[in-house]
């Protein structure tokens, strides 16, 4: 990228989200630096008692959850104007969207723009109480995506990177589509599998499904007829001499089989999954014919043939810093469209019930507007409390958990904090919570995190799930 | 591309003065066998015989050249370099070659990105160094390669250097952590200067040694982001410098007055010091020959011996005895017949590898690679930092293996493996190969795209060659080598199949190549 003044569209900031990261982490306590210190220096010395406390909290693994369809709100969504709407606060906070509307649940109502999620409120659950108090993108996108405080010595997986790990090819996935999708490009703010290593990474399909063909990058081109493929496979094989010379390195044994499994997705049925041409015209258009909705329709395609975690990277613009207003009258209708399309779609395929679609982004906006120019009529970044939305696997649909005040700036009942939502998650997928995850320098680190690690937590979603 | 018609003449030239490849290995082994006065040679062969394990033959001049440059620049050699090479008949070329390629700019590139990785040069996110305090602590790295500075002195700097992040770059050795609490402070040091891992420490001997780190202090100034790294006597009252002790056990006491990392860096670049110079020769060692003495490079304990003691004695006395040289110490390995050894094992005894009877297959890096494919095309590629802000500007022409900031990356190049620099772990590379790596060779548009475009492609086109003279110099571009009589056999045949035109078929030969382990492999 260039150099320039504005990031993404963003106001020149004479701080960065690193800066902020700093200052909080300096006014950690003493005693809650020294804690940490002793967590990473000798988690051995920690380790039997968290073991033995977090037994005591595990649940029996059941799973109800397959998989998980996360619909990622880069940018950070402004919870007033989507969940959590505000007309009694008055026009400085909820603007010209004041008209919020009810739902086919009696109680709920949500923003005017969302017509169609409207109707199928009883699908989901609203959480308007989710809180970190974090306000750097980077850093609360890692928040929300791992449940941990950025700041340690590790980079720790998200959510995606945990449920490959333990749904993908360890627990017996076969597929030849990777197990943890990004539609269509990966957030590219800290690597989503973190200290897991790149076998955990997601796949991210590039290309854009609301074009024909959607040339998944690797999977589908669109220059080369499969003649072609088959042609210069053949030639590839008679040419690479080093496999003859190495019959037994396990290295190129390794590089052969990546090879195989390539050409698999290639040349075999696996990759037709991104095949949009195979469904109808009229759910096509239903769901969008933009890059959002198609991109609801491949997550749709991905779960049913078992892929376990598929993100749409939803980069709408939705850091509106500035012309708030005019952003979400131009972009919401498309989310409505696309994301109650998918919901509807999940149901009539039987798939609602074993798939988690999780909706929301690493924060809420600042609900007073920012009238003045240059914002004329923005929102910044408001970590306090914001939205998230679950459907699916398990999770009850037609509640609310948790609220926000009157002008929805703190929490005020039942704090919702990113890893009680990712633990509940983890939980209705059958992931236990105590597992180890497998750290390169050998540490005892668990899935879901300790009470030793002096996170706070609101409890796990049991009136959801 | 006028360079590129020239080779082509060449490449004839050179490919009727070859004698065909008839020895059993193929392409990839020399029969020249030379007896060695190379005192790495004396031991790693001795001990080979010892354990009756037989050693691969020494490594044609082609695989020699391709090696010597990927080793020693991070970069593929042009068609040109290798071709030069390979008809050169002075039988000390590979000396000189490897004297040349220790002075070239890409020398400093290429080790700056290494020494990069361990020291964590990252802008943003977790290591927040900020992209100008980024960008100045590579220069300064950069130049300290380039300018061949001993390794004690460099090391020496980077644990008692004091001032602005901006102005004295090294000080950001202590800003490039996650953690700035002492023992944390320790690990990274024990970590990137002793190959230990600290956290597996008694967790006295961690105190110890974290105590020199207690008196660090950050402040700061009226200048944007800037911050200044000191020695704070402000702590001295710290309780934690009286229980100062040298992680080989000896107790020290600590004056108020000197910065305690002097006292420690002393105590560490002492000649005498059990882990820093063994580990320094270790890793050397290993960045060359693709697997430690001591394996991991970075994990020396008491469990975890040497494979070769004397080796690496041998190792560290060169680097004591010539002050810390690393590129002597690089001129030496590199001039080993060990190290020249073929990759085609001559036995397949479990203990080979171990005792570097072969040289090891690696998949080249990230870096390597694309800049490899962009070398061989002629395209070039877009960098950017996630969070653009001001300070990180990237040239279009700009290699990867020289870009400063590890928060400035590609899709491509952590599709790779390219180490987040989050821990300075040298396992965080990661060149395993995955299935998305081989579907992106294979089908990507990206590399596709490259292909199609290329100069080579576009100059082959039009300058009327036949495809016997087309196949030899993409060979020897993308390969350095010129093709066997059966390749160019297969390849004349793909060209006269007629299922696809010549500009496709030649197209499909250079995917073909580069799709081949031998390109995608250090061999």
């Amino acid at each position: 990228m260039r150099y320039q003044l504005n990031a993404d569209g963003e106001p020149f900031k004479p701080y960065s989200d690193a800066l902020i990261t700093r200052l909080r982490d300096t006014a950690i306590t003493r005693r809650e630096a020294v804690r940490r210190a002793l967590l990473g220096a000798g988690g051995l010395l920690l380790g039997h008692h968290l073991s033995l406390r977090a037994l005591e909290a595990a649940p029996s693994p059941q799973a109800k959850a397959k998989a998980v369809i996360q619909i990622w709100m880069w940018g950070g969504p402004p919870h007033l104007d989507t969940f959590d709407p505000k007309p009694e606060a008055g026009s400085d906070y909820c603007g010209p969207l004041n008209k919020p509307i009810a739902t086919n649940v009696d109680g709920i109502r949500i923003c005017e723009l969302m017509p169609l999620l409207a109707k199928q409120a009883d699908k989901y659950s609203i959480i308007r109480s989710m809180t970190h108090g974090v306000n750097g993108h980077e850093t609360a996108s890692y928040m929300v995506q791992t449940a941990r405080a950025s700041g340690g010595r590790d980079v720790y997986p998200c959510a995606g990177a945990v449920v490959s790990l333990f749904k993908g090819y360890n627990a017996g996935y076969h597929g030849l589509i990777p197990p943890y999708i990004v539609l269509t490009e990966p957030q590219g703010r800290f690597s989503e599998e973190g200290f897991l290593g790149s076998r955990y990474q997601p796949f991210a399909t590039g290309g854009d499904p609301a074009k024909t063909p959607f040339a998944v990058e690797g999977v589908v081109s669109a220059s080369i007829t499969e003649n072609r493929q088959k042609g210069r496979r053949e030639l590839l094989h008679k040419l690479d001499c080093l496999p003859r010379v190495l019959p037994a390195n396990s290295e190129l044994a390794a590089s052969a089989q990546c090879e195989k499994e390539a050409y698999d997705l290639i040349l075999g049925d696996a990759g037709k999954v991104f095949d949009l041409t195979q469904e109808k015209d009229d759910l096509r258009d239903r769901y969008g014919r933009n890059t959002f909705g198609q991109s609801c329709l491949v997550a749709r395609r991905l779960v049913e043939r078992g892929v376990p975690y598929v993100t749409i990277n939803y980069k709408g613009g939705w850091d509106t810093h500035k012309e708030n207003f005019q952003t979400m009258r131009r972009r919401l209708p498309e989310m409505d469209k696309g994301m109650s399309t998918l919901l509807q779609d999940l149901t009539d395929h039987g798939l609602l019930d074993k798939t988690i679609v999780w909706w929301g982004g690493e924060f809420g906006r600042t609900p007073k507007v920012m009238w003045e120019a240059p914002w004329n009529g923005g929102r910044g970044h408001h970590g306090e409390v914001f939205s998230a939305v679950l459907a699916g696997g398990g999770f009850k649909g037609g509640h609310i958990v948790g609220s926000s005040d009157a002008k929805g700036e703190a929490v005020q009942t039942r704090p919702v904090y990113p890893c009680d939502l990712l633990g509940s998650m983890y939980e209705l997928l059958g992931i236990d919570p105590n597992a180890k995850l497998p750290h390169p320098a050998g540490l005892d680190v668990r899935v879901a995190p300790c009470p030793a690690e002096g996170l706070k937590t609101g409890g796990r979603l049991t009136e959801i799930m | 591309m006028k360079t590129f018609l020239i080779l082509g003449g060449l490449v004839l030239a050179a490919f009727s003065s070859l004698p065909a490849e008839e020895t059993p290995g193929g392409p990839q082994q020399s029969n020249s066998s030379s007896s060695s006065q190379n005192p790495i040679d004396k031991i790693v062969f001795a001990r080979l015989n010892q354990l009756n394990i037989q050693p691969a033959r020494v490594c044609s001049d082609a695989v020699f050249v391709r090696r010597a440059y990927l080793d020693i620049i991070g970069t593929l050699p042009k068609g040109t370099e290798a071709e030069a090479f390979e008809m050169d008949v002075s039988p000390h070329k590979r000396a000189a070659l490897i004297d040349r390629l220790l002075e070239r700019d890409e020398f400093a590139d290429y080790w700056a990105m290494k020494w990069s990785d361990l020291l964590r040069v990252k802008a943003e996110f977790p290591i927040n160094l900020w992209p100008n305090a980024a960008q100045a602590y590579h220069r300064w790295i950069r130049a300290g390669i380039k300018d061949n500075e001993p390794y004690d002195r460099f090391a020496r700097q980077l644990l008692t250097a004091s001032g602005s992040n901006f102005r004295v770059p090294p000080v950001n050795f202590y800003r490039a952590l996650q953690n700035k609490e002492p023992r944390a402070i320790a690990q990274a040091v024990a970590l990137t200067f002793m190959g230990t891992r600290a956290e597996k420490w008694p967790a006295g001997q961690l105190d110890g040694m974290a105590a020199f780190f207690s008196e660090i202090g950050y402040k700061p100034t009226a200048e944007w982001k800037e911050e200044i790294v000191l020695f704070d006597m402000a702590k001295t009252t710290n309780r934690l410098a009286q229980a100062a002790a040298f992680p080989d056990g000896a107790p020290v006491r600590l004056s108020p007055e000197r910065d305690p990392r002097e006292v420690f860096a002393d105590w560490l670049i002492d000649p005498k010091n059990p882990w820093f110079t063994q580990n320094i020769a270790n890793r050397v060692w290993s960045w060359l020959l693709g697997r430690g003495i001591i394996q991991e490079p970075d994990d020396f304990r008491a469990d975890n011996p040497p494979s070769d003691p004397q080796l690496l004695a041998l190792l560290e006395k060169e680097l004591i005895d010539s002050h810390y040289d690393l590129k002597r110490l690089f001129r030496l390995i590199l001039n080993s017949k060990t190290y020249q050894l073929s990759s085609v094992p001559a036995a397949a005894t479990p203990e080979a590898a171990a005792h570097f009877a072969s040289y090891p297959l690696r998949r080249l890096e990230a870096e390597v690679l694309i800049d490899a494919l962009d070398q061989i095309t002629g395209t070039s590629e877009n960098y950017s930092s996630a969070i653009p802000e001001p300070y990180t500007f990237i040239p279009g022409d700009v290699r990867s293996i020289a870009l400063p900031d590890g928060s400035i990356g590609s899709a491509f190049l952590d599709m790779f493996g390219r180490p987040p620099r989050d821990t300075g772990l040298e396992s965080e590379r990661n060149n395993r190969p995955t299935a998305d790596q081989r579907l992106h060779l294979l089908n990507s548009s990206h590399v596709q795209n490259k292909i199609e475009q290329s100069h080579m492609i576009q100059n082959l086109m039009q300058s009327n060659r036949t495809t016997r003279q087309m196949a030899a110099a993409m060979y020897m571009v993308i390969l350095s080598r010129l093709p066997t009589e059966d390749e160019l056999k297969i390849t004349e045949g793909y060209f006269q199949s007629g299922s696809v035109n010549k500009r496709q078929a030649a197209v499909d030969v250079a995917w073909a190549l580069i799709n081949s382990a031998e390109f995608l492999y250090r061999h």
